[in-house]
């Protein structure tokens, strides 16, 4: 097939901020941040059997390039002044996964003196899982609900017209 | 070389310490127990660990327990041999109000972190440790959680420590 003859074929047209919104839900590359067991779950999500491979997703060490953080885990209260450090070292936009019961409200170990009930109450959370543990299929499919979170955003266009 | 029995131990080491020993308490191989005079627990444990006979080289815990009504804190030893493949425990009373307790972190240099443990969780002060800090809580944690009067505090540096259930009334 020549060129001449598939390029009309081939032609998308659509807004900037969709193309945009593409690009960045397609490669999320995510922070490893494994608290307690939840963090088994979330390397068996990245692994071949549910391989976030696919999403475009990679894992990362370092908070420094990543754009999501999956908290999958018990957080103390030790820790989660060092999760608000690591979050803050994330570049914008920056998205929060909270896996498991006890990221989401402190589950299990509510009560406990050294557990801090949720981490939302330490940085903002995007999407909560939950389960304990979440199964892989169950992060996968938190994970496809933060792609359409973000495909959904707007950066250039306003939701309001500006006011003079 | 045979291991020995609860008794035993226990005569071994009312023979060498005479009252700074307890009187036996549990007769099981596995739950056997005596009370320790603070001032000696050190010289104690080096002859447990020394001497041929019982060669407790491994002090697989050492824990502490809050007593309110006694007005005494206590640290467990728990020791066992591998050699012997016998096991004896010992009990530290601490005042509660100021627990001071030798450090056994000489005799047995795993002790030292489970000092730490201790320390933190119940504020027993062991004398001689060579760092002690707390392990598990922040450094800025009010209090010891382990201990029965302890009161969570509603906030640490900001984050609320409750949280209001879901579930309507």
């Amino acid at each position: 097939m020549s060129l001449i003859n598939s390029a009309p074929e081939m032609a998308l047209t659509t807004t900037i901020d969709d193309f945009l919104n593409w690009t960045r839900k397609s490669s999320v590359w995510y922070m490893l941040f494994g608290l307690a067991c939840c963090a088994i779950e979330m390397m068996q999500t990245g692994g071949p059997r549910a391989d976030l491979d696919r999403f475009g997703m990679a894992p990362r060490a370092t908070p420094r390039v990543s754009d999501l953080i999956i908290v999958s885990g018990t957080l103390t209260l030790k820790m989660a002044l060092r999760t608000r450090v690591l979050y803050e070292q994330m570049p914008e936009p920056r998205y929060v996964v909270s896996m498991g019961s006890c990221s989401n409200c402190g589950g299990l170990f509510q009560l406990a003196y050294s557990v801090c009930d949720g981490v939302d109450k330490v940085i903002p959370v995007d999407v909560y899982v939950p389960g304990c543990p979440p199964r892989p299929e169950a992060l996968t499919e938190g994970l496809v609900k933060l792609q359409e979170k973000i495909q959904q955003e707007r950066w250039l266009v306003r939701k309001e017209p500006a006011v003079a | 070389m045979p291991a020995l029995d609860a008794a035993a131990i226990h005569g071994r080491l009312r023979a060498r310490f005479g009252d700074a020993v307890g009187d036996l308490a549990g007769s099981r191989r596995d739950n056997a127990s005596t009370t320790v005079a603070p001032a000696a627990i050190v010289d104690v444990a080096r002859f447990c660990k020394t001497e041929p006979d019982l060669a407790f080289d491994c002090l697989s815990n050492l824990a502490g327990v809050d007593y309110p009504k006694r007005n005494v804190i206590q640290v467990v030893y728990i020791l066992y041999s591998y050699p012997h493949r016998h096991c004896f425990t010992l009990q530290v009373d601490a005042a509660r109000d100021n627990p001071v307790v030798p450090s056994v972190a000489q005799v047995w240099a795993h002790a030292e972190w489970q000092e730490r443990e201790a320390f933190d969780l119940l504020g027993v002060v062991f004398e001689g440790h060579p760092d002690l800090r707390r392990l598990l809580m922040p450094e800025d944690w009010p209090g010891h959680p382990l201990r029965k009067d302890f009161v969570e505090p509603e906030e640490y540096h900001g984050i609320s420590t409750s949280r209001e259930s879901l579930l309507k009334a």
